[in-house]
């Protein structure tokens, strides 16, 4: 173990780290922090997401696991990712739900409690994508259950996700102050 | 009437400061990961979203899903009552002596396991199974750690030892240090850290803590989940108090309560460090490694006892 | 109003009620619902007088000694009633009164199948046959009533004749009773030889006429007798036969009250008649006892029938209470006459508490096998849904039994923990090694202890039912419920009301004969605070019990108000998207794998797998897939097979004299004449 920490310390400094005032990650910190305050005036202060995973060719996934990583860090912005559907606000549902997740994804819509949200990513989420008139899918995640919201893209990269996250969680503050 | 005050203080203490110590070690872990993490009251914002949302409860469950919860909460309180936290003038002879304190949280590791096999899914069952073989082997650790403690000091109540060891005194120090590596080990067993769970995993195949919580939501998970820091805080909190007693207030009086309180926050912050350093250090052990580790903590306070009877 | 209680008349009238008991239930035994009504009837007011009876006797500092005397020249009928035996008598009809109230409903699924009266006849006689053995003061008369115990107890087990493994477990009990008999007697009659009486009280006196070679063998051997009817490893093999088979109330009185007449007749022998116990013995007394209780908790957790996992829990706890007995017999050697008192007070304690939850859980056991007509935890789940009320007093026992606060197990199993700190801190060396270890295989068997009630409770009653059996199970009918509603009750009261226990505790070890006056260790002030030497320790029964109930309160109102807009959805368990079934649940043998593993050097688990083909000769597509996992039963393996091939090997040898040859035999008889006049001359 020490001859880890040995080697951390000594490696010089040519790691990306998140305080080099990068353009990129300028723009990832101005979007993640109107998505926190956001998060902030709407789910005091913490957003749980589940991810539900209806069929998908992994590559929105791959998208969100680089949400958590050092650079996107989705963390400081309120929003983590939980391991039981009964933990989570969000329901976040990638691909086009296949014949064999229907019942699956019905069951984790109906296990969320409410106050949820059903948020749609990807394109094959939305209407099917490039499986759309397959006979082993069912052409979008709003034909098995209620979509609240939808993210386009195949697949998405992490900060269009995040740019439509604060699109989305801009909308339900519109929609809670009107109603 | 100023007794009743610090009473109140030592009850409310925990319960409010141990959100804020779980989240400073995932600000460090996060650190160490070199990316920024979520803020250190973060875990305060998720209690009290939780308390604010509905709750899906399964069919299956029966009275004992509904009331663990309480149970749970309620053994970590009446624990925060009867451990030295900045005071060790206030004196609790009814239940403040280390058998007490152990099996009150012993209560709350039945009710947990049997709140987990109560749902009936796959996942609390083998969650069960696993915390009631660390809980049963990590016992004896704990027990005899304390122990070495009070033969040192001379009594079993977790006020006086507090009050009266000295515990770094030359003729104490070997036993001391040894009891307290075997109490470190019984720590991270205890509280669900690596090496032997890993608080933040989605595999449920490598949960234990998480395994039986997987189907609360709503108020109930967020007691459940305040009760697990509860706990974490429970055992750093008779680590320091303790083990290294410095700083801790002999005597009523503001100043000395006040630094007192200082001290301790202190104490409890090198705690998480340390805690934080060792869970991204290490990688989680497979469940049968774990007995291993638990009877070297249990042969290290024996090996204590041996040199202090 | 207690004193006018105490007279010969009483005590004799709680013999005759039991006696009638047995007697009109075998009168009425053609008619089955009359039969347990007269046999349960005499039986319960038998247990109230003796209840009441015992109270007045250990209020009371009188002498209670009373003599009939027979034909016969060495056999009278002493009986002495001493605060020790007057501790016992109570906690035989305090179990026995539950457990009849509980058998009126119960034994009526014995109707038209089996005969009640003789039921009854038997069930009567056992209390009566304890009842004496606890009170009997002569060696011969004692043997009797024991002998009456045990036989009673034998006709019991087997009562269930129509299922053979019943057969075989009362054999096995049989014979085991009857080798511990053997060492008893042999212990007693030794006893007889050096001090020339039958009589407890002359041998008290006259104790010092015994050699001490003599006592140490004397002491052995009662240990083996009396451990044999108790229960220790390894001779407890009868246990976890014996009280499966037998009727569920009977099971209960066997495993609550039996096995602690062992316990009280080594206490009688040890500190009462014994006064000069060399260190030694403790120490014997300390390692069967962490043994028994660190096996028998392991053996409990393995097994998967639930009366199989209670009687070796009983082979658990009989270790702990041979902890604090060992505790006190080591500090009595040394003359710590105080710390021998605290250690058997924890002793005595943990007998009363362990009676009480023992048989609430057998109790329980009995309803559940009862209603679902299976007795492996395998079938059951979901119960609690259909018996909420014996799921509820199962759940006070089980945490009884895992020592949790703030019922009583707790609290006797700290007055042992009490004992061996003391004796951690106060002896030298090697000793002091001896207890560090019973404290630590104590503290490991709490441990496991916990972890086999959780799977206890958690897989018979919660979760989905497994089989048919579960599905369609009932609640128990009243007298069912009433029988273990009170020990539950009893076993909340005896924990939060520990201090005024304890007191009566210290009165009654005054009057053994090792104490006499001692300055008392264990303290309990006016506001119930138990105090060990001095402020060691301290512990206050109401005052763990109210802070547990405080702080639950306060979390239950503070919730409340803060989440009372939120709504509460009944939905399906979250299964991950599967279609969850009652097999998919965990199992007994899942929950408890892990501990096995871990401990296979002592369980010694062993796995066959068998497959099955849907084409034995192309075997390509498996049909069914068995896997038996099983426990080596180490104890028939490596110790009695070799006894019994040992006995069977020498027992060919001698058969040879029985040649059938006249020849031989005269031979026999010349050789007998001339070694006759050899030692005539």
């Amino acid at each position: 173990m020490f001859r880890l920490f040995y080697k951390i310390f000594s490696t010089p400094n040519n790691v990306l780290s998140i305080d080099r005032l990068d353009c990129a990650q300028k723009e990832v910190t101005a979007v993640g922090e109107q998505i926190r305050e956001k998060v902030k005036k709407l789910f005091r202060g913490s957003l749980a997401i589940r991810q539900v995973d209806a069929g998908s060719t992994n590559a929105a996934e791959h998208e969100l696991t680089a949400l958590s990583n050092a650079f996107y860090d989705a963390e400081r912005f309120g929003i983590h990712f939980v391991a039981s559907p009964r933990h989570a606000d969000m329901l976040l549902v990638t691909g086009p739900v296949t014949r064999n997740m229907k019942n699956a994804l019905i069951k984790a819509y109906e296990a969320t409690p409410d106050p949820k949200i059903v948020v749609a990513l990807g394109d094959d989420a939305i209407d099917g994508g490039i499986f759309k008139g397959s006979y082993a899918v069912y052409d979008g995640v709003n034909n098995v259950i209620p979509v609240d919201y939808e993210i386009p893209g195949d697949p998405p990269s992490p900060k269009i996700i995040l740019c439509h996250l604060l699109k989305i969680l801009g909308a339900i503050d519109a929609k809670q102050t009107k109603g | 009437m100023a007794e009743i005050i610090i009473w109140i203080i030592q009850i409310l203490i925990l319960p409010a400061l141990s959100p804020l110590c779980v989240g400073v070690i995932r600000k460090i872990k996060a650190r160490f990961q070199n990316r920024q993490g979520a803020s250190i009251f973060q875990p305060y914002n998720d209690l009290w979203k939780f308390f604010h949302k509905d709750e899906v409860i399964s069919r299956d469950a029966s009275w004992i899903f509904r009331f663990a919860p309480f149970a749970i909460f309620g053994a970590t309180l009446a624990v925060s009552a009867s451990i030295p936290i900045f005071a060790s003038f206030l004196s609790n002879n009814f239940t403040g002596d280390i058998l007490v304190v152990i099996y009150i949280l012993a209560i709350g590791t039945f009710f947990l396991a049997l709140a987990g096999l109560d749902v009936g899914g796959a996942f609390g069952g083998f969650g069960a199974s696993r915390e009631m073989t660390v809980s049963s082997l990590a016992e004896g650790g704990l027990l005899f750690s304390l122990l070495v403690l009070s033969f040192v000091s001379g009594t079993t109540n977790l006020f006086s030892i507090s009050g009266t060891i000295d515990s770094l005194s030359l003729a104490s120090l070997l036993p001391v240090v040894l009891a307290f590596l075997g109490f470190f080990i019984v720590l991270l067993a205890e509280t669900a850290r690596f090496p032997f769970d890993n608080p933040s995993t989605h595999l449920e195949l490598t949960m234990i803590h998480e395994a039986m919580i997987i189907e609360y939501s709503g108020k109930r998970l967020a007691l459940i989940e305040w009760a697990s820091a509860n706990k974490l805080l429970i055992f750093i909190t008779l680590g320091s108090s303790l083990f290294f007693p410095m700083g801790i207030a002999h005597s009523m009086g503001f100043i000395a309560i006040a630094a007192a309180i200082l001290f301790y926050l202190l104490k409890v912050l090198v705690f998480c460090v340390v805690i934080a350093i060792i869970e991204s250090s290490i990688a989680k052990l497979r469940l049968f490694r774990l007995p291993d580790l638990l009877l070297f903590s249990f042969i290290l306070s024996i090996i204590a006892i041996g040199l202090t009877i | 109003m207690f004193e006018a209680m105490l007279s010969q008349s009483t005590f004799f009238a709680i013999m005759v009620l039991f006696g009638l008991g047995a007697i009109t239930a075998l009168f009425f035994r053609k008619d089955d619902k009359l039969a347990n009504l007269a046999s349960s009837f005499f039986a319960i007011l038998g247990s109230l007088l003796g209840i009441a009876y015992s109270i007045a006797a250990i209020n009371s500092d009188a002498a209670i000694f009373y003599e009939i005397k027979s034909s016969f020249p060495l056999l009278s009928f002493n009986f002495n009633i001493d605060h020790l035996s007057a501790f016992f008598i109570f906690i035989i009809s305090l179990i026995s009164l539950f457990c009849s109230i509980y058998g009126i409903g119960y034994i009526k699924h014995y109707y038209g199948k089996y005969n009640l009266g003789t039921l009854g006849f038997f069930y009567n006689f056992f209390i009566l046959g304890m009842l004496c053995v606890v009170t009997a003061s002569n060696i011969l008369f004692f043997l009797m009533v024991w002998e009456i115990m045990s036989l009673a107890s034998y006709f019991l087990v087997i009562y269930e004749r129509n299922n053979q493994d019943n057969i075989k477990a009362g054999l096995l009990y049989f014979i085991m009773t009857h080798i511990g008999t053997a060492f008893i007697i042999l212990a007693l009659l030794l006893m007889h030889k050096f001090t020339g009486s039958f009589d407890f009280f002359t041998i008290k006196e006259s104790v010092g006429s015994i050699p001490p070679l003599v006592k140490d063998i004397i002491f052995i051997l009662a240990f083996i007798g009396f451990g044999t009817k108790a229960g220790i490893i390894p001779m407890h093999i009868w246990l976890p036969a014996a009280h499966p088979a037998a009727p569920s109330h009977v099971s209960a009185l066997m495993s609550g009250v039996m096995i602690k007449t062992g316990i009280y007749m080594m206490i009688r022998i040890f500190f009462d008649i014994f006064t000069d116990a060399p260190l030694w013995w403790g120490a014997v007394v300390l390692i069967v006892g962490s043994a028994s209780a660190l096996l028998g908790v392991l053996y409990a957790m393995a097994e998967n029938d639930l009366k199989k996992l209670l009687a070796y829990s009983s082979i658990e706890n009989i270790g702990i209470i041979l902890l604090g007995l060992g505790s006190a017999l080591s500090f009595a050697a040394l003359e710590m006459k105080s710390f021998a008192a605290l250690a058997l007070i924890a002793s005595l304690f943990h007998i009363l508490n362990h009676s009480v939850f023992k048989s609430l859980l057998f109790l329980g056991a009995g309803s559940v096998i009862s209603k679902t007509h299976t007795r492996n935890i395998e079938e059951y789940g979901g119960l609690i849904k259909h018996m909420p009320q014996t799921a509820l007093f199962f759940l006070a026992g089980s945490m009884a039994i895992s020592a949790l606060p703030p019922f009583n197990g707790f609290f006797s199993e700290w007055m042992t923990f009490q004992a061996l700190f003391e004796g951690m801190k106060s002896m030298d060396s090697a000793y002091q090694w001896i207890f560090v270890f019973s404290a630590g295989s104590l503290v490991l068997t709490s441990g496991l202890a916990l972890a086999t009630f959780v799977k206890a409770f958690g897989i018979t009653f919660l979760a989905r039912p497994r089989s048919e059996g579960a599905l369609h199970a009932k609640e128990s009918s009243l007298s069912l419920r009433l029988g273990m509603a009170a020990l539950a009750a009893l076993c909340l009261l005896f924990g939060l009301s520990s201090g005024f226990l304890s007191g009566i505790f210290n009165n009654i070890v005054r009057g053994i004969k090792s104490f006499g006056d001692y300055d008392p260790a264990l303290v309990v002030s006016q506001n119930h605070l138990i105090s060990v030497n001095g402020g060691f320790s301290s512990i206050s029964a109401p005052a763990v019990f109210a802070v547990l109930i405080l702080a639950g309160i306060a979390i239950f109102a503070i919730i409340r108000f803060v989440s009372k807009e939120q709504k509460v959805k009944i939905g399906a368990t979250w299964d991950c998207g599967t279609n969850l079934e009652p097999r998919m649940e965990i199992t007994s043998t899942g929950f408890s794998r892990t501990l096995i593993m871990i401990f296979k050097g002592i369980l010694k688990p062993s796995k066959q797998a068998g497959i099955e083909y849907r084409d034995a000769n192309m075997r390509y597509f498996p049909k069914s897939r068995t896997m038996v996992f099983e426990i080596s039963d180490v104890y028939k393996k490596y110790f009695y097979k070799p006894i019994h091939n040992f006995v069977l090997k020498i027992s060919e040898r001698v058969k040879k004299i029985q040649s059938g040859n006249v020849n031989a035999y005269v031979l026999y008889i010349f050789m007998a004449l001339i070694l006759l006049l050899f030692f005539a001359v």
